[in-house]
C-alpha cells in the first residue's frame, strides 16, 4: 500500500492504543458524587437518572474542569447583568455549589443565577441544592436561611437568561490550547523552511507536508482552480481547527475532555464565518447564477430564484448541522457504552456484574472510538472540501 | 418516545444510502483499481452529504 495510506493507518494506531490504554480514566470519572444523589432515590429510576447525569455531563459546557469526585481543575468567570453589573471570580470561589456570589450559584458544573431579586449580593454560604422537573425541564432550586430560591438555567443556546456568560468554560479553554497548539505547529514548519530552503524536511515539516499537500492537491486545487491561493490559509485553517478539535474530544482527561465541535455554538460560528466569506467573495457571476439563472427560462428562472436564495442560508446551516452532530452522536454512543459497566454493575454493589459488563463494553467502547477517530478526520475534511466547493462556485468565472 | 422512533427510521434511511453508495465505489473500484484514491475521496464526500440528511432527523429527534 501506498505511503500515505500507511501513514495514516500508523497514526490510527496510536491514537487507537492510546484511547485503549485510558479506557479506565474515562470509566472512573465522576461517578461518585452521581451514585449518591442516585441512592437517594433508588430503583431503576435511579439507574436511568445517573446514566443521563454522566452523558449530558461529558456533552454539555461546564464552567469547570471536573476530573474525580476532590479533582477539580476552576476556571475564570465573568459574568455580566443588568441588575450587579460585571462579576468576576474563579469558579472554585463559589465551592462546589455550597457558596453563592451575587446570586450565582454552581450547579452540575455550570454558572446559574438565583432569579429572585432579594438575594443577597456578596458571597454568602448557601445550602443543598435540590432538582425537580417542571413540564419536562430540570429546574433547580437552592436553600439559603431556610427560604428556597429557584435558579435560572445556565446561560447556554435556546435559553434565555438574565445574566451574560462570558466565562472562560471547558469549550473556551480547549479552543485556546488547540489555537497555540496548532499555532507552534505551524510556525514552527514555517521558520523551519525559512532557515533551511531547499532542504529535505525535518521534524515537525514532515507531518505537515502530509497534510498540508492532501489539502492543496485534493481540496484546493480541484475546487478553486488557479487562484487557490487566496483562500488557501483558510481552508487549512478550518481542516486543522476541526481536527485538533474532534481528536481532542476523544481524550478523556483534562485539558482535552470537553466536546467541543459537538457544542452547536461553536460550528455556528464556523459557518457564520463560511457564509460571510463567501458571500463577501461572490462575483456578478454567482449572484446572477442565484437570481436569474441563466440557460433556463423565464418561468423556471423566477421559481428557481428563493429557492437558491434559501440555498444561500441552508448550506452554512447543513455544514454546522453535519459537524455538530457527527461529533455529538458518537460521544453520545461512547458514553453510554461506558455507563453500560455502571448499568451491569448496579451502580458499584456487584463486582462481577461490573465486570462483566466491562467485558462487554470495552471492546465496543474501543471500536467505536476507532470509528469517531474516523469520523473526526473524515468530517473536518468534508467541512474544508464543501467550503471550498462554496468559495469556488462564488468566485468561479462564467463559461459559456 | 417518539423521538426514538422518528431517530430510528432516520438510521435506516442512512444506512441504505450509505450502503449503496458503498456497492457503487465497490463496482467502480473493481472495474477500475487504479483509480482507487479518487473514487475514495468521492465515495466520502457523497457519504457525509447522506448522513448529514439523516442526522437532521436526529438533531430534530434530539430537540424534541
Amino acid at each position: 500500500m501506498d505511503r500515505g495510506l500507511r501513514f495514516f493507518l500508523f497514526i490510527l494506531l496510536i491514537i487507537g492504543l492510546q484511547i485503549f490504554i485510558s479506557q479506565p480514566v474515562m470509566a472512573s470519572d465522576s461517578n461518585a458524587p452521581e451514585a449518591a444523589e442516585a441512592t437517594h432515590e433508588g430503583g431503576d429510576h435511579a439507574k436511568e437518572w445517573h446514566i443521563n447525569d454522566m452523558i449530558f455531563g461529558h456533552i454539555n459546557d461546564a464552567n469547570e474542569y471536573h476530573l474525580f469526585e476532590e479533582v477539580v481543575f476552576p476556571l475564570p468567570c465573568f459574568l455580566y447583568s443588568r441588575t450587579d453589573g460585571f462579576t468576576f471570580f474563579m469558579s472554585s470561589a463559589l465551592d462546589h455549589g455550597h457558596k453563592a456570589i451575587n446570586g450565582y450559584v454552581l450547579d452540575h458544573g455550570t454558572v446559574q443565577k438565583v432569579k429572585s431579586s432579594d438575594f443577597p449580593t456578596g458571597e454568602v454560604s448557601v445550602g443543598h441544592i435540590t432538582h425537580e422537573m417542571k413540564e419536562g425541564k430540570e429546574i433547580g432550586f437552592v436553600e439559603y436561611q431556610g427560604q428556597t430560591y429557584e435558579l435560572e438555567g445556565p446561560s447556554k443556546i435556546g435559553q434565555s437568561t438574565s445574566f451574560i456568560d462570558f466565562s472562560i468554560t471547558k469549550n473556551v479553554a480547549l479552543m485556546i490550547i488547540a489555537a497555540l497548539f496548532l499555532c507552534w505547529l505551524f510556525i514552527g514548519s514555517a521558520n523551519a523552511y525559512k532557515k533551511r530552503p531547499g532542504q529535505a524536511p525535518t521534524g515537525k515539516q514532515n507531518l505537515m507536508e502530509i497534510f498540508v499537500n492532501f489539502i492543496i492537491d485534493d481540496v484546493a486545487k480541484p475546487m478553486l482552480g488557479d487562484k487557490y491561493m487566496r483562500f488557501l490559509p483558510f481552508l487549512l485553517t478550518i481542516f486543522f481547527f476541526i481536527l485538533a478539535l474532534n481528536l481532542s474530544g476523544l481524550i478523556p482527561f483534562a485539558p482535552f475532555g470537553a466536546n467541543v465541535t459537538g457544542n452547536i455554538t461553536v460550528t455556528m460560528a464556523l459557518a457564520i464565518i463560511t457564509f460571510i466569506l463567501v458571500n463577501i467573495n461572490g462575483n456578478g457571476n454567482y449572484w446572477k447564477h442565484i437570481l436569474w439563472m441563466p440557460g433556463l427560462p423565464v418561468a423556471m428562472k423566477l421559481f428557481m430564484a428563493p429557492i437558491e436564495i434559501m440555498g444561500i442560508f441552508i448550506k452554512p446551516i447543513s455544514l454546522m448541522i453535519r459537524l455538530f452532530a457527527n461529533v455529538t452522536a458518537g460521544h453520545i454512543i461512547i458514553m453510554s457504552l461506558v455507563g453500560l459497566i455502571f448499568i451491569f454493575g448496579n451502580l458499584g454493589e456487584s463486582i462481577g456484574g461490573a465486570t462483566a459488563g466491562a467485558a462487554i463494553a470495552v471492546p465496543f467502547t474501543l471500536f467505536m472510538n476507532l470509528i469517531e477517530v474516523i469520523v473526526g478526520l473524515i468530517q473536518a475534511f468534508i467541512f474544508t472540501i464543501l467550503a471550498a466547493s462554496y468559495l469556488g462556485a462564488a468566485t468561479e468565472e462564467s463559461h459559456h | 418516545m417518539y423521538s426514538a422512533i422518528g431517530a430510528g427510521l432516520a438510521a435506516i434511511g442512512a444506512g441504505i444510502g450509505i450502503g449503496l453508495i458503498g456497492k457503487g465505489g465497490m463496482e467502480a473500484i473493481a472495474r477500475q483499481p487504479e483509480a482507487v484514491n479518487d473514487i475514495r475521496n468521492n465515495m466520502l464526500i457523497v457519504v457525509a452529504f447522506v448522513e448529514a440528511v439523516a442526522l437532521f432527523a436526529v438533531v430534530v429527534s434530539l430537540i424534541k
